[in-house]
């Protein structure tokens, strides 16, 4: 048994020390907003926060969360999924089919957290996650409006 | 909006528990927690009668209506549902989605027409009955409330729901008399308006269902759960064609989870367990052997001498002939030449293939993403032995399609074989990332020979245009075929049609296609055929403009007088982008167009390739005709999207073939586009009315030609094999 701290919530979690977070928080914790994608940190779609910074929790094991870390998963990122990055998503429907979107929110929520003012030429460097619909124009200019609220990420 | 998409959490009891009475079958009674976008299953409401198979009015005010196509990610279920709402003449925030079930179709004898969606169909092929059925509900409601007031229903308006008789000053509201519209009969006929009086079609809406993804709430395959679920990790033989040799299920079966090592099929094992990473780790432990069959040698070389051994064949099948090419080609002043080819490409959605299904000996049931429920409908009662009356097909939303999700239901069969061994128990089948990338349903591999006859003042007398490669209907789908012909091969090269037609008239010319099927399985891959003709075609008249000393745009113009609407949106992007200005410093442009689907788009490129071969687009200008733009929002969103998809197999996009199996396994080896590289899209878009076309496909095929054209200003060098980044674009 290990236990995890995901969304504020502490749980006891049964499973092999080398079962990636990604299976534990999906599969243990039944939050499933966090997507697998590729399994090999390529895609982003897992991406959670640990301690504030977005981690692909596909490629972390379970061994390596170390007690006490603090796991936020896009259901925990703001009460009513009103964090500035989701409002600024819904304004500009971002979304298309939606499956990479949790993890394009969290990497984009992170990184304001870390920098709230980012140019386009850090967005496009620091968001590497991968959108098969072609969502990129738009999830830059959401980052965009989301930092003009002026309101950095949390969790 | 009514943001109920959070809170609605139907289950498909009401509907399953009434419909299985009525089948004499059993009813397993889950709870299943899903709210597909704003949809719902049918019956979870409260009992609301129907006004008509597409309008349900609740006493609420909530109105209804039901998508028989599947939404992943293009906008479907807001575009239809605007032409609903239209002609319903309802409040526009008021309005929820439901998906109806295959099973429910197949009952009512297809009330809600195809439920395919591909093609770029959604739109141009179910506009008229779902307005129709919009129409009809409005009528009826209408004419219930005529009837209560005893007024003539002629004598009524309805504005946003409300339904007024202004001569007495009397009004009352959808819900209020929904129950004794539905009793009434339908109308034998409607008359539609006219697109220019729309007001909720044709607006740049938002789509209907957004919020549910931003915050884990929407319910992919991926993340579907039923009580005593177990779940299915699988892998098929690495080369198409080979089976099961042997496992050893005894090497895993005490490993934590596992609940069943099994064979699927003749080609396929898998581990069930627990939870799916217990499944895949079990999995990958097990020993299989595979007889891999008549294709173990076969690789991307082989193939390609295939193809090339069709370019010169003799015997081909014609898409397009006009006058005499090789009398052209003898008395040409020029003749050029020049061979092009596309690889395989894998979809790569964003969510693998998965399933869920359970199967008892009476009654099977699938949950799965899927772009055609019928379809998935058809292969479930196929694997499970039953007739389709005792299957049921649950559509959840999907986490891409682009063509994988529609033709074939591979995984469907394979998990409800799982399931079939395990009579009641649910069972989630999951690829992984390697099993999706590695056994898709591949755009098919092609090459192009181009031979053009210019004549002494640079016009192009002749062309002969000779593919040769896979056909995706011989295949996947050989009942399409036409007297051995595969038709959707010369998409795009057709001499006339609403569909998918040249935009050149030339006088001598022939256009006509060398089979050649390789064991890999191809797919309609979204853009399909149209991708590589417009490659082929677009490219090479960049080439014979070129060959003529002539401006490529003037060039094309010149042989698009017969051609007003390809010329137009060509026109477009030429005047768009600046064609007749000099670009900005070390930028150069390209162009193309190209009709399909129904629609007619263009495409212009700036780009700058830097002297150690770094190619950057700068920016994308794109047009599009599709007759009638349903939500030009949408289409702005599809447009730039195309351009990842279509510049991502341009670019980077490589399936090959080694010892019969294809190489590539993730997105490690098969890289798609970043944001990093993504250019600035200025979508134009131009609906010039009697027609409908469509807008999710036709745009990727304008992506390469024209960055391609561009790279080649750049650089003077002519990338005709992709993807691009095989050729060196390093200055000499």
């Amino acid at each position: 048994m290990a236990r995890l701290t995901i969304n504020g919530v502490v749980r006891e979690v049964d499973a092999e020390p080398d079962t990636p977070l990604l299976w534990v928080i999906r599969e243990q914790a039944g939050l499933t907003g966090t997507k697998y994608g590729c399994g090999i940190a390529q895609c982003g779609a897992c991406t959670v926060h640990i301690d504030g910074a977005a981690v692909r929790s596909c490629s972390v094991p379970l061994s390596a969360v170390e007690p006490g870390q603090k796991i936020v998963t896009i259901e925990g990122l703001a009460p009513g999924g009103d964090h500035p990055v989701q409002r600024a998503w819904a304004q500009l429907d971002v979304p298309q089919c939606g499956f990479c979107q949790p993890g394009m929110i969290m990497a984009s929520a992170a990184l304001l957290a870390q920098n709230p003012r980012p140019s386009d030429a850090e967005i496009r460097a620091e968001i590497t996650n991968i959108c098969r619909c072609g969502t990129y124009n738009r999830v830059l200019a959401g980052i965009k409006l989301a930092a003009e609220g002026g309101q950095s990420g949390r969790g | 909006m009514t943001g109920d998409t959070h809170s609605a959490r139907p289950t498909r009891r009401a509907w399953i528990t009434g419909a299985a009475a009525a089948a004499g079958c059993f009813s397993l009674g889950f709870h299943v927690p899903f709210a597909p976008a704003r949809g719902e299953t049918l019956g979870a409401a409260p009992a609301a009668p129907e006004v008509n198979a597409w309008v349900v009015v609740r006493p609420d005010e909530t109105v209804v209506i039901r998508i028989a196509r599947s939404e992943m990610g293009q906008g479907t279920l807001t575009g239809l549902a605007q032409l609903v709402a239209e002609e319903l003449g309802c409040d526009w925030s008021r309005v929820t989605t439901e998906y109806p079930t295959p099973g429910q179709n197949l009952a009512r004898k297809r009330v809600w027409g195809d439920f395919s969606t591909g093609g770029s169909r959604g739109m141009r092929d179910s506009h008229e009955y779902v307005r129709k059925g919009g129409a009809a509900a409005r009528t009826m409601l209408v004419a219930a409330a005529a009837k209560g007031w005893g007024v003539p229903p002629a004598a009524c308006q309805v504005e946003r729901g409300v339904i007024t008789h202004a001569a007495s000053g009397r009004s009352t509201t959808f819900g209020a008399v929904a129950a004794e519209a539905a009793k009434l009969e339908p109308p034998g006929d409607v008359v539609l308006k006219d697109p220019r009086d729309w007001t909720i079609a044709g607006k740049p809406l938002k789509r209907l269902d957004t919020l549910a993804k931003l915050d884990g709430s929407q319910i992919y395959g991926l993340d579907l759960t039923l009580p005593g679920m177990l779940n299915a990790a699988i892998r098929d033989c690495p080369v198409t064609g080979g089976t099961v040799k042997s496992f050893d299920a005894a090497a895993v079966s005490g490993l934590p989870g596992v609940k069943r090592v099994l064979q699927v099929g003749d080609s396929a094992v898998a581990v069930v367990a627990d939870t799916f990473w217990r499944a895949k780790t079990a999995l990958d432990a097990l020993p299989i052997t595979w007889d891999e069959g008549p294709n173990a040698a076969v690789s991307s070389a082989s193939i390609a001498a295939t193809l090339r051994e069709g370019l010169d064949a003799p015997d081909a099948f014609v898409g397009n002939k006009a006058g005499d090419v090789e009398g052209a080609l003898k008395g040409a002043a020029k003749v050029v030449e020049a061979v092009y080819g596309v690889p395989f490409q894998n979809h790569a959605t964003m969510e693998p293939m998965n399933a869920t299904a359970v199967w008892t000996p009476e009654r099977c049931e699938v949950w799965t993403p899927t772009q055609n429920g019928e379809a998935a409908l058809a292969a479930t009662a196929d694997a499970a032995g039953l007739p389709a009356t005792r299957c049921e097909v649950y559509k959840i939303h999907l986490g891409g399609g682009f063509g994988r999700r529609g033709a074939t239901h591979d995984w469907v069969r394979q998990v409800v074989l799982i399931a079939r061994e395990m009579p009641g128990t649910p069972i989630k089948l999951i690829w992984t990332r390697e099993e999706d990338m590695t056994h898709g349903r591949y755009h098919p591999v092609t090459q192009c020979r181009l031979r053009a006859a210019l004549d002494a003042d640079g016009n192009l007398t002749g062309l002969h245009m000779r593919i040769s490669g896979q056909s995706i209907l011989a295949s996947i789908a050989p009942q399409r075929m036409v007297n051995g012909r595969d038709p959707v091969t010369f998409q795009g090269l057709n001499p006339s049609g609403p569909e998918a037609a040249i935009g050149y008239t030339i006088p001598n010319l022939l256009i006509d296609h060398a089979m050649r099927n390789p064991h890999i399985i191809p797919g309609f891959w979204r853009g399909v055929n149209l991708n590589p003709n417009a490659i082929y075609l677009e490219c090479f008249l960049d080439e014979l403009a070129h060959a003529a000393g002539q401006d490529p745009l003037d060039f094309r113009l010149k042989l698009m007088g017969a051609h007003p609407k390809h010329r137009a949106v060509l026109e477009a992007v030429a005047d768009r982008i600046g064609w007749r200005t000099q670009p900005p410093e070390g930028v150069q442009r390209g162009l193309c167009q190209t009709m399909g689907f129904g629609s007619y788009v263009a495409g212009a490129a700036e780009v700058s390739v830097s002297e150690s071969g770094a190619l950057k687009i700068h920016r994308i200008v794109a047009a599009t005709d599709p007759g009638h733009a349903v939500n030009p929002q949408q289409i702005d969103a599809q447009i730039a999207g195309s351009f990842v998809y279509g510049l991502s197999a341009a670019l980077y996009g490589a399936c090959t073939v080694k010892d019969g199996r294809i190489e590539q396994t993730n997105f490690d080896t098969y890289p798609v586009m970043r944001m990093d590289a993504m250019p600035a899209v200025e979508a134009i878009i131009m609906p010039s009315g009697g027609f409908w076309g469509g807008v999710g496909e036709p745009t990727i095929a304008v992506a390469a030609p024209a960055v391609l054209n561009a790279v080649f200003a750049a650089t003077g060098k002519r990338v005709r094999q992709l993807p691009l980044r095989d050729t060196d674009l390093r200055r000499a």
